[in-house]
């Protein structure tokens, strides 16, 4: 549940939301999706109001089952331009089908998949499974990119790797990004901007009576300079001792 | 010495244990068969194996005096079109109403309790009604074979429809595709895999109810057939009947598998 949420959004701006589980990070990124509706309130993409159900303006990378397991590498990538070009069948056939296999190609290159490109999901490990998935949501060059703890069940090394091709991909083709995470220090070396989610006011007696907020928004960076350690440091240092033992109790 | 549980015999030892049991029943049917046959040489119940082979020769391979056909050939190809017609029509229904309830809850709401109550019902309680209805000829067979399978199918598609993982529609809609479109391209082909298993599940339910079909009013078929020598207790033609039947049951499970990871191999990756 959340409640007393106002914030404005730029466009080209990566923002990472963290926060203990149940702290409604999740939930404000489903408003965002259109899987749930907010009950009061506004949410606005581009002055428009956001739409009730998941639409191409957002697109949405989750933990796993984001790619189709019956379609290969490159079908999974060019489903996204079928559906637009195909109202009917929603499958292109001859060269409109060659057409956009290459559009795809270069989105497949774009997050160093070109070697797989005609195998299964199945054939692929968990890293590359998630650049697939990001491939996908690019294709439709969404207004706002979502991310749901994108590598959360990746390994360290292959998440580093991660890490590194979506800031390549945010910069060059200056996404507007939003991420939820689990992992402060994930959140902090991605985002130019940080959101921690929290309950301001406890009802010790009825956990759920009070609903989380944006309890704090912290500008990180400018897009060009990644956060050195001491940056972090001085970032983290922003943030109450307190707050961060209760949320983080591991760090 | 290894706990029983983790003690796995080798490839060649499986072959031997597999086929150990069949070879046992061959030999204790051949011991049973010699025992009668020294008592009475006119015994019926367990032909010798020779015996059993002349009447395979009498129905298959000598054409029928009265007809001229050739009998086993022709209950072959009877029941055989009986069946693949009776499934063909229950997995088509089954894969279209099953996709439609699963992929689109109002469809669904009022379809659900209503195939849960007919799949209830025993088919073969309503083969008189079938009888009356369609007549005693082809159409009843194959309607008791659809009737029997088609709900099974239905609510076993239905809920693999609605396994399907959320995040992959949702990422469907995101790509930009309408329920038409996503149906069509992310619901139906990960269905097909699961209609070749759930058919194959229901093979042994079709024949059940072909050969009880057929049984009751027939002129031709393979249930017609063991159902009709079985007045002259010819086990000479039932036996090698039923042996028949499982082995045209078996392959076609075989072929629907064979099939089903040619066409789908993503769907047999993780199996």
């Amino acid at each position: 549940m959340l409640e007393n949420v106002n914030a404005r959004v730029a466009k080209g701006e990566f923002v990472t939301l963290v926060g203990a589980s149940g702290c409604g990070k999740s939930t404000f990124l489903k408003l965002l999706l259109g899987t749930e509706a907010a009950s009061s309130g506004e949410l606005l993409l581009a002055e428009k109001p956001i739409g009730q159900e998941p639409s191409s303006e957002r697109g949405i990378v989750f933990q796993k089952y984001s790619v189709f397991p019956h379609l290969t590498v490159r079908e999974n990538v060019a489903i996204g331009l079928e559906f637009d070009r195909s109202a009917w069948l929603g499958r292109l056939f001859g060269s409109k089908r060659k057409q956009a296999l290459e559009q795809a190609d270069e989105w497949l290159d774009a997050v160093g998949l070109t070697h797989a490109a005609n195998q299964y999901p199945h054939e692929l490990s968990g890293g590359m499974q998630q650049r697939l998935a990001l491939a996908q949501a690019l294709i439709k060059k969404p207004k706002v990119l979502l991310l749901d703890e994108p590598f959360g069940a990746l390994d360290p090394g292959i998440r580093k790797d991660m890490h590194k091709l979506v800031l390549e991909l945010w910069r060059k083709y200056q996404l507007t990004v939003f991420m939820v995470t689990h992992d402060l220090r994930e959140g902090f070396h991605l985002g130019s901007r940080l959101w921690v989610f929290d309950k301001v006011r406890h009802d010790p007696h009825s956990a759920n009576r009070y609903g989380s907020t944006i309890t704090f928004d912290l500008p990180l960076r400018s897009q060009d300079t990644p956060l050195n350690t001491e940056e972090l440091n001085a970032i983290s240092k922003q943030l109450p001792r307190a707050t961060i033992n209760q949320i983080f109790p591991e760090i | 010495m290894l706990r029983l549980i983790n003690l796995q015999p080798g490839r060649a030892l499986k072959t031997a244990l597999g086929i150990i049991p069949f070879l046992l029943i061959l030999l204790t049917y051949q011991i049973g068969s010699d025992l009668r046959k020294a008592e009475n040489e006119q015994d019926k119940l367990l032909p010798s194996f020779a015996e059993i082979a002349a009447g395979i020769d009498r129905m298959a391979f000598q054409p029928n005096k009265r007809t001229g056909e050739y009998l086993f050939w022709k209950d072959t190809q009877s029941s055989v079109i009986r069946l693949a017609k009776g499934i063909s029509i229950a997995a088509f229904i089954g894969l279209i109403v099953g996709l439609a309830a699963g992929s689109i809850p109002i469809i669904a709401a009022p379809l659900t309790p209503l195939i849960t109550a007919i799949s209830l019902i025993p088919p073969l309680a309503i083969l008189p009604v079938l009888f009356i209805v369609f007549g005693l000829g082809e159409l009843s067979k194959v309607m008791l074979i659809v009737l029997g399978v088609s709900p099974f199918l239905i609510r076993d598609i239905l809920q693999r429809t609605q396994e399907l993982p959320r995040e992959q529609l949702v990422k469907a809609q995101t790509l930009g595709g309408n329920s038409w479109q996503i149906i069509l391209r992310v619901i139906l082909p990960q269905t097909l895999p699961r209609l070749i298993d759930a058919t194959r599940l229901s093979l042994g339910a079709a024949w059940l109810f072909l050969i009880a079909a057929e049984a009751i009013a027939s002129t031709d078929g393979l249930g017609y057939r063991i159902f009709l020598v079985r007045r002259y207790m010819s086990m000479d033609i039932i036996l090698p009947y039923v042996v028949w039947i499982t082995f045209l049951a078996f392959s076609t499970d075989w072929c629907l598998l064979k099939l089903s990871r040619i066409v789908f191999p993503w769907y047999h990756a993780d199996k």
